[in-house]
């Protein structure tokens, strides 16, 4: 609180990224968010921004109209205002420039944030997703797989967490001489288990091999789980650096498994590249979709040269690899990189997503993260900056991961029951700190935080909004009958994911929407369905016969479907034309948004400006207007009262 | 000479064909003076395969022992491949689709000869004409007239001969304007819009020349479409530059002088070969499977397809803000009038003209700006991307058109009533057809060779009911506002439905297509037939204009 100096500046011009566009209102700083209210009270678009959101605050040249500030944010936001006085402008960069870097874990939103939930509704949130009970689900342990407590004060390996699964041939001396012979003591753990064929996908870190170190209980390690796979005792070594990569390693003393020291392993580089080259490739790829009044031949070439779309490919390749050496093989695959919390997650979490229909649903997809990402120690902390960090640790890993598992969608319409909006809210997340199920870098640096006792989980709060995530057209039927994808992988299928990088920039997106269309017609069948049995159900109560009913006419108030808020999802700002259509509808907006939770569709009708007779059931008054994602509404309480 | 003269060998049996997503079949192929027909002669469920001789584009023989294989690539982008057993038969074969496919002789072509069961020569050809457009448009009747001074074609070979123009100029004006214009193409409406009265216009280049000639008619003629108050934006489809060129060689362009209420706007488009290769280019790029992500990229991008689809909907997106949003009037042209200009005002109209948008109201727009206005087909959709003979003609700008307008469907896929199915069949029905509708070059030509009483009018066809509800867009909602498309280079893509429909086929993608109809048609029977006017406004949005493209007009 103390940073602010300067609450609230009127006046603001935010200027539009790719048009000459411009919006006047006023700017306040809150002590989580800088918030911008249009002044034109007809659209009164408001924008709000999560100082952990924000990557990074510049003063630009003074200009005649005022003293303008650029912010871009971690979820590929850019705002640049115009603002008046030049102190103010000094103030308000100064003041984020210390909000946005908090000194602490503690002063991280997560900490603040407080839906209003009472200690048990929080507690019931963390119990959402059991790990244990996936490894049960996954059919382990099992007569070759077992649990192992070796890890249970996290002494052999911090970054892993306590419960393990491995070989039932894997003895604690042979785990723990493994582990020593492993980059970050992440010796080979099970990850996956493919019932069907009893093949396992394991994890670990690159061995400490150099140019000729062996290590027998690291050999043992990879034969137990060899021999855990009686279907096929050969066991894929993925290493997922590109060759020259893991020979350099060499030389510092680590680097890769000598075919001729393991049995029955067969080995394979990848060729993913590392988590500089990919911080580079993002840059320039955000740079080139920046640009104003960009030709086409400068994106195509900008896309092409900043190899993006190439490192994505890679990944699905090989998680393709892994997904078809168990599948069709029946084989175990031990995979790694350097550290194996980067690509060594990537390919894991790619992989079982293709094999497993049970990942594709919500849940399963929370799950897959809490296991792969989560559990085994992604460094989110460092990889997102969460706390000012070493900027060349920084690296987009994970939203890597979400972009291949959008190119999935694509290819598979039906396969996932979410849609890409899900997978944009966890990006917004992972980088929010307003959970605490990302926060620093192991489970056991959130066991010290005490995450579990003093914030919320992102997995409750997704959940209770459920309905703004499915994918209409999601397919049970398609997970029976497709039970393992094979996508394609001709390069034509690898294209710019524009609601990602593009999300807060409205005037790039198609203005209607199939996705928003289809969810709102299921939701209209459902609710149409529902007056349908309850009509039938009073007929019935007045003795009417009621055997072949026609189809009622719905009362009106069931017309109106709940939508998602994503501002893609959202309608746009109303041109002049539709200003008094939409004060009219800004009452009823008011009204849907005190009273009604955003989720339930049900009675929402003010007289006199009721949907159905304006002609607009979509009202762009009640969420349109909000231009944020999901979260924010919730936010709105928080923010008022945390100020 | 008979066409049957060109077959040497008519049939030949234990054919292999082999076509993508599909098991090779062996069976007897046959080739008759149009068609080449494959059939497996199987008693139970007999497969066979028609294709249209004059859909292929090119093929290529290759000799493999005394077999040979013909490679088959349709102007459709479809390619076959053929093993005939027998040398020689091989031959002949190749030389008589060679000969048959490419026939110059437009009155022996298939639609000539195509003589459907359901259909009557009789009745009415095509959908509408000059006159009942101008009867329908009531909003034209104030200050527009019908014109017949080109009913001999005289004026303007490649006009029709009805055309609409400003009721304050006489027809006398027009024959002068005409001869001050390249072939004769006087400035005519294309459309008026609905909202505020404002016209686009489309004309050829002024015949300025070196000298700056100046023709007092054409100057009122435009003069009378505006007020003298207002002002209206002539969009030069040329650089600045060019337009100074084209004066050498007798072309030019309306010097602010001379047309002092004209404002000109130069927007560069590229035309004719450039275009041509550019979808030969892109096609091949398609063809080829093996590429890595940057190696696709650069092929995608070295075609510059996706350019020249950017180009036209942005200077369509101009065209249209000029008319809603400015309130003006605007005069089209490159310098023949025949290509680009068509392509930008018919995509103007469908961004500002609900009733362009339903599949009768689409076929109209098309028959109005293209066929009638004399779009050159004959001479355009000669060849598609396959053919290696040396290009005369031939330019895509029809297929370019088709992808504007499905890009447009991609960015609004509740506003138009047809589907992409239509836009594919059109791209095939342009280049071969059983139909006369995309014959020859111009109304007067067709008119020569008597295609309209000879021929079927494929239009009209489709609009048949049961034709049409293939075609249908289920998802459409009638929208009277105008739909801007984002001509962001990022808010483009790939038309892949008709570039890689061969290449990749995905069942996926269809069963989710047919889901989503599912749901739709769940929703139209719960909800009754009274019902579906609510329904229609559920996602009827405000359309305000993508990128302000008018923005741009201060710095020109």
């Amino acid at each position: 609180m103390e940073h602010i100096r300067t609450p609230k500046v009127e006046q603001v011009k935010l200027l539009d990224r790719f048009s000459n566009k411009s919006t006047t209102g006023t700017l306040h700083l809150t002590a989580t968010h800088l918030i911008f209210a249009e002044s034109n009270s007809a659209s009164a678009q408001e924008i709000w921004i999560l100082h952990h959101h924000i990557a990074s605050v510049e003063k630009l040249a003074l200009t005649a109209s005022g003293c303008p500030l650029l912010i871009q944010c971690r979820n590929f936001r850019i705002v640049h205002f115009i603002i008046p006085r030049e102190r103010d402008c000094h103030d308000i960069y100064s003041s984020l420039f210390r909000l946005l870097r908090p000194g602490s874990y503690d002063d991280l939103y997560a900490f603040s944030y407080n839906p209003k939930q009472n200690d048990q509704q929080r507690e019931e949130g963390w119990q959402l997703l059991d790990l244990g009970a996936e490894f049960e689900r996954m059919g382990v342990p099992c007569d070759q797989w077992k649990l192992t407590d070796v890890n249970r004060d996290y002494k052999v390996c911090e970054t892993y967490p306590r419960d393990l699964y491995v070989p039932i041939t894997a003895s604690k001396p042979i785990i723990v001489g493994s582990s020593k012979f492993r980059s970050k003591g992440r010796f080979p753990v099970l990850t996956y288990f493919y019932q069907e064929k009893k093949a396992a996908v394991c994890r670990c870190s690159q061995p400490l091999s150099g140019f000729s170190a062996r290590c027998l209980e690291d050999e043992h390690m990879l034969q137990a789980i060899s021999k855990a796979n009686y279907n096929n005792r050969c066991i894929y070594v993925m290493d997922t650096r590109p060759k020259l990569n893991a020979l350099a390693n060499r030389a510092a003393g680590k680097g890769y498994e000598n075919e001729d020291n393991y049995i029955n392993i067969r080995f394979q580089f990848v060729g993913i590249e590392n988590i500089h080259v990919m911080r580079g490739s993002l840059q320039k790829l955000l740079e080139v979709v920046g640009t104003r009044s960009l030709s086409m031949a400068d994106y195509m070439a900008g896309l092409e040269n900043s190899g993006w779309l190439r490192h994505i490919k890679a990944i699905m390749d090989a998680a393709i690899f892994l997904a078809k050496a168990v599948t069709v093989e029946g084989a175990s695959v031990l995979v790694h990189c350097s550290d194996g919390w980067d690509r060594t997650a990537q390919v894991c979490a790619m992989g079982s997503l293709l094999m497993d229909p049970y990942y594709r649903t919500i849940k399963g997809f929370m799950v897959l993260i809490e296991k792969d990402w989560i559990s085994f120690g992604h460094k989110f902390a460092d990889r997102c900056d969460q706390l000012n960090g070493d900027s060349k640790e920084v690296s987009p890993i994970f939203t890597q991961f979400l972009e291949c598992v959008w190119h999935l969608t694509e290819q598979f319409p039906q396969a996932f029951e979410f849609s890409e909006w899900f997978l944009i809210q966890i990006h917004e997340h992972v980088h929010s700190c307003q959970f605490g199920n990302f926060l620093r870098n192991s489970q056991r640096q959130r066991e010290d935080l005490q995450v579990t006792e003093r914030t919320y989980s992102l997995w409750a709060h997704l959940l209770s909004e459920k309905q703004n995530y499915l994918n209409p057209i999601y397919s049970s039927r398609f997970a029976e009958s497709h039970p393992v994808l094979v996508p394609s992988t001709q390069a034509y299928h690898f294209k710019f994911w524009r609601n990602m990088y593009h999300q807060y920039d409205r005037s790039m997106h198609p203005r209607q929407s199939i996705l928003k269309h289809i969810l709102t017609l299921k939701e209209s069948n459902r609710d149409l369905e529902g007056t349908v049995r309850a009509l039938k159900a009073k007929l019935q109560k007045l003795g009417v016969s009621t055997s072949p009913l026609k189809p009622q006419t719905p009362p009106r108030e069931h017309s109106l479907p709940p939508r998602p808020q994503s501002l893609i999802l959202g309608a746009p700002v109303l041109s002049r034309k539709e200003v008094q259509r939409e004060e009219d509808e800004e009452v009823f907006g008011e009204e849907a948004r005190e009273d009604v939770p955003i989720s339930t569709g049900g009675e929402r009708t003010v007289e006199g400006s009721s949907a159905t007779e304006n002609g607009y059931m979509e009202l762009p008054g009640s969420f349109g207007s909000k231009g944020e994602p999901a979260v924010v509404t919730l936010e709105f309480g928080v923010a008022r009262m945390t100020c | 000479m008979e066409l049957s003269e060109h077959i040497k060998t008519a049939n030949v049996e234990d054919v292999t064909l082999i076509r993508p997503f599909l098991p090779s079949l062996k069976g007897t192929l046959c080739v008759t003076s149009h068609h080449l027909l494959f059939s497996d002669r199987k008693e139970d469920g007999s497969r066979q395969l028609l294709v249209l001789l004059r859909n292929i584009d090119a093929i290529e023989k290759r000799a493999l022992g005394s077999s040979g294989t013909v490679t088959i690539k349709c102007k459709d982008l479809l390619v076959l491949q053929l093993e005939i057993p027998g040398m020689e038969e091989c031959l002949n074969i190749a030389s008589s689709i060679e000969t048959l496919s490419s026939l110059e002789s437009v009155t022996e072509m298939y639609p000539f000869f195509y003589r459907p069961s359901h259909l009557s020569l009789q009745g009415p050809w095509g959908l509408s004409s000059a006159d009942q457009y101008y009867k329908e448009t009531e909003r034209l009747l104030d200050r527009w007239r019908i014109s017949n001074v080109n009913s001999d074609y005289s004026v303007c070979p490649s006009y029709p001969r009805a055309v609409i123009v400003p009721r304050d100029v006489d027809d006398d004006m027009l024959v002068r304007s005409a001869r001050f214009r390249h072939g004769g193409r006087f400035p005519v409406l294309s459309y008026c819009h609905h909202r505020n009265q404002m016209v686009i216009m489309r004309s050829s280049q002024p015949l300025t020349g070196a000298n700056r000639k100046r023709c007092k008619e054409d100057e009122l003629l435009l003069q009378a479409v505006i007020d003298s108050s207002e002002l209206g934006y002539i969009m030069d489809l040329r650089s600045a530059q060019q337009a100074q060129q084209s004066r050498m060689t007798g072309g030019g362009f309306e010097s602010k002088s001379c047309y002092n209420h004209w404002k000109r706007l130069h927007r560069y488009h590229e035309r004719g070969k450039v275009l041509q290769e550019s979808l030969i280019k892109l096609v091949e790029a398609c063809a080829d499977s093996s590429h890595s992500v940057d190696r696709w990229l650069s092929k995608l991008e070295n075609s510059k397809w996706l350019s020249h689809v950017h180009n036209a909907l942005t200077t369509a997106g101009l065209i249209a803000e000029c008319v809603e949003r400015d309130g003006h009037s605007v005069l089209v042209h490159g310098s023949e009038g025949t290509d680009s200009t068509l392509l930008v005002t018919s995509l103007a109209q469908l961004i500002l003209d609900p009733a362009s948008r339903t599949v009768y109201g689409f076929l109209c727009l098309l028959e109005r700006e293209w066929i009638q206005a004399g779009h050159p087909f004959q001479q355009r959709c000669g060849h598609s991307a396959h053919s290696h003979t040396r290009l005369k003609h031939e330019c895509p700008s029809f297929l370019l058109l088709l992808d504007c307008v499905w890009q447009i469907w991609r960015q609004f896929p509740l506003a138009l009533e047809f589907s992409e199915a239509l836009l594919l069949r059109l791209t095939r029905e342009v280049y071969a057809s059983d139909y006369g509708t995309f014959l020859c070059n111009s109304e007067q030509e067709r008119c020569a060779l008597g295609v309209k009483e000879n021929t079927y009018c494929l239009f009209r066809s489709l609009l048949k009911p049961e034709i049409e509800e293939k075609y249908l867009n289920p998802l459409y909602e009638h929208t009277d506002l105008a739909i801007w498309p984002s001509v962001h280079p990022q808010s483009l893509q790939l038309w892949t439905g008709l570039f890689l429909r061969w290449t990749e086929y995905s069942q996926n993608m269809e069963d989710a297509r047919d889901e989503i109809w599912n749901i739709k048609k769940e929703h139209r029977e719960r909800i009754g037939p009274d019902q579906n006017n609510h329904t229609t406004s559920i996602h009827c949005e405000t359309f305000t204009p993508f990128e302000n493209l008018m923005d741009e007009l201060t710095v020109l």
